[in-house]
């Protein structure tokens, strides 16, 4: 394991970004962490974690997927698909490096969604460990651990400074460029540090919060549940918890006339909203309740029986925060499970 | 870089057949002649006139037709209102096939078919009629039941009349739901003349209409004998993918895009009832 010290955390920035394309997590005016492509003089946000997840990097909220000219009775498509360039985001916490996990299985499956696969094969993944995990944390629900956070390469901060793993060959070659500013690790330290986040993460409220009653044989029992009604009594349908999070994948396609020909794209969508499921004979999930148990029976139902047991949440407490009613998937999980 | 499903090739519309006041089809043909991709009974295809939509129809025509591609579309909304002022010459995009089709191949073959449609309920069954048709020394009795609210609401009723019930190997029941005049056949509701006619309940049964039909029909061949692992349906919810990415037309956890739009009801019996 090599280390480098907190100090030198700009010249090492400095030297991936005069490689490839780097995107750090910042912290913006209002305090809040997003990731921004990296300026030299930029610091690194000491927030947990970004209000945004990460999919924004390989599934973006927008894109173009082909373009149209109409002329009189006839149409050309236009593939406007081109090599994506090599990139690195650094600072991926764990839960958000699971979610990359859950979207190769929707878009990495057959028909492959080329337009994914392109951002992925040119991404490379450097992960963060946390060290204060807190009270909306819940992704030890889900086996994950966020001090060994994964990704191609993973650092880990121990007060000081920041050491590196390389977890995959692409972890490795990313190494290879910047093994000249390492230097030996102090896995001493590190372990303390470790031991330290393992202690808050048995103190966080939602440590007990187990997925045992859920899973793809567990269909009927919870589609049929009586206690939809009473959860879903108060959505208003914002959809805010389907954006900020990093599993959501569910999207729209819709056609821009440029007034220059037509642009084809796809948006990120939620199942939330009324029109996602709206026909011309109808709609198949006319209510919130059921628009509301469809997000729920997705993540903790659906998912896990289409992928062998791989649940839809990482369980990085975005949605806790940011419901504007404070309904989520914990409250779900609790009102569901088995007594 | 590999094709994309989402990306999709041009057809173009090689003949309009006004069916019904609000039904027409199209015969759509790849730029350079001949079908723009093969496909299997019960299949679908994406359509669109890009800047207007882009929706899912199941295409009409049988596989066993090497020329062209059909596609029977209802009026009923902002991408079919469009489709329906387009003359012979115009160009669309197509992509597919999609979703699984109907066993024809398998667990149908040998089997005596009875096929329930009700109005635009009969084109995905027609390609599954025709493919029987041109294979038909694999299938013992035919038997079709198909209503519409009117005569005039009759999809293919000149194919219906020139070929179908012009065949002595297939038996052709018609009814529409009120007395017309130049109407002397059968006049009643699909699942009532089901049960009139009752079939034998060695049929395996395919059947497509209106939802309220479907329901009405399926109870009507229960209380005939017939059980759910005997009657297949083809269904459809909004789309944009097709291949089971996009997240709208599940069914609990299957998509109607991918996994079906062909269900036994047995397995329809074991989803949510949410379509």
């Amino acid at each position: 394991m090599f280390r480098i010290s907190a100090e030198k955390l700009n010249d090492l920035f400095d030297r991936i970004a005069s490689k490839q394309t780097l995107y750090i997590p910042v912290d913006r005016e209002d305090k809040a962490a997003e990731y921004k492509k990296y300026e030299s003089g930029m610091t690194l946000s000491s927030a947990l974690n970004t209000v945004r997840s990460a999919k924004d990097f390989f599934f973006p909220q927008t894109e173009n997927l082909a373009e149209f000219r109409l002329s009189g009775k006839t149409i050309e498509v236009k593939d406007i698909r081109s090599e994506h360039e090599d990139f690195v985001i650094f600072g991926v916490r764990a839960c958000d490096a699971r979610s990359f996990g859950i979207l190769d299985s929707v878009f990495l499956s057959e028909p492959v969604d080329t337009f994914y696969k392109n951002r992925r094969d040119h991404g490379t993944i450097v992960t963060m460990a946390c060290t204060r995990p807190e009270e909306t944390c819940f992704c030890t629900t889900f086996g994950i651990n966020p001090t060994m956070p994964g990704g191609d390469v993973s650092v880990f901060p121990d007060g000081t400074g920041y050491s590196f793993l390389a977890n995959t060959e692409k972890g490795k070659e990313f190494m290879a460029e910047i093994s000249d500013m390492l230097e030996e690790g102090n896995p001493a330290q590190l372990a303390k540090v470790q031991e330290n986040t393992r202690n808050i993460l048995k103190r966080l409220p939602l440590a007990n919060l187990k997925t045992d009653s859920f899973g793809g044989e567990r269909l009927m029992k919870h589609f049929s549940s009586e206690k939809w009604a009473e959860l879903s009594e108060s959505c208003i349908g914002c959809g805010t918890c389907t954006f900020v999070c990093p599993t959501c994948q569910c999207y729209d396609i819709r056609d821009f006339d440029t007034g220059n020909g037509i642009k084809r794209f796809r948006c990120w969508d939620s199942c939330m909203y009324s029109d996602f499921t709206k026909m011309a004979h109808g709609n198949s999930r006319n209510s919130q309740l059921e628009r509301f148990r469809q997000r729920f029976m997705h993540k903790l139902v659906y998912h896990p029986s289409n992928h062998e047991g791989e649940f839809g949440c990482v369980g990085c407490g975005r949605c806790l925060s940011k419901c504007p009613i404070s309904m989520n998937i914990v409250k779900v999980m609790k009102a569901l499970e088995d007594k | 870089m590999n094709n994309d499903t989402l990306i999709p090739l041009v057809g173009v519309v090689t003949d309009v057949r006004q069916d019904t006041p609000d039904v027409k089809t199209f015969r759509v043909n790849a730029l350079e002649g001949g079908k723009v991709f093969e496909h299997k009974p019960g299949q679908c295809a994406m359509l669109s006139i890009p800047g207007v939509g882009e929706a899912m129809f199941s295409i009409t025509s049988s596989p066993t037709n090497k020329e062209y591609m059909e596609f029977s579309i209802k009026k009923c909304g902002c991408l079919t209102n469009w489709l329906h002022a387009m003359d012979v010459g115009q160009q669309i995009t197509i992509r597919g096939p999609y979703g699984n089709y109907f066993p024809v191949e398998t667990e149908l073959k040998g089997k005596d078919l009875l096929f329930i449609a009700g109005g635009i309920g009969l084109a995905p069954l027609r390609s599954v009629i025709n493919y029987v048709r041109d294979n038909r020394a694999n299938y013992g009795e035919v038997q079709i039941v198909y209503g519409s609210r009117s005569k005039d609401d009759l999809v293919d009723y000149q194919e219906i009349i020139d070929e179908w019930m012009a065949d002595p190997n297939i038996q052709v029941n018609l009814t529409i739901d009120n007395p017309q005049e130049g109407w002397d056949g059968h006049v009643g509701f699909v699942p009532n003349y089901v049960k009139e006619l009752a079939p034998s309940t060695n049929k395996t049964v395919l059947v497509c209409g209106p939802p309220i039909m479907i329901k009405f029909t399926l109870a009507g061949l229960k209380e005939l004998g017939f059980t759910e692992t005997q009657v297949y349906t083809t269904m459809e919810l909004r789309m944009k993918c097709g291949v089971g990415k996009c997240g709208r037309c599940n069914i609990g956890n299957k998509y109607v895009c991918k996994d079906g739009p062909v269900f036994r009801f047995d397995e329809l019996d074991a989803l949510p009832d949410e379509y």
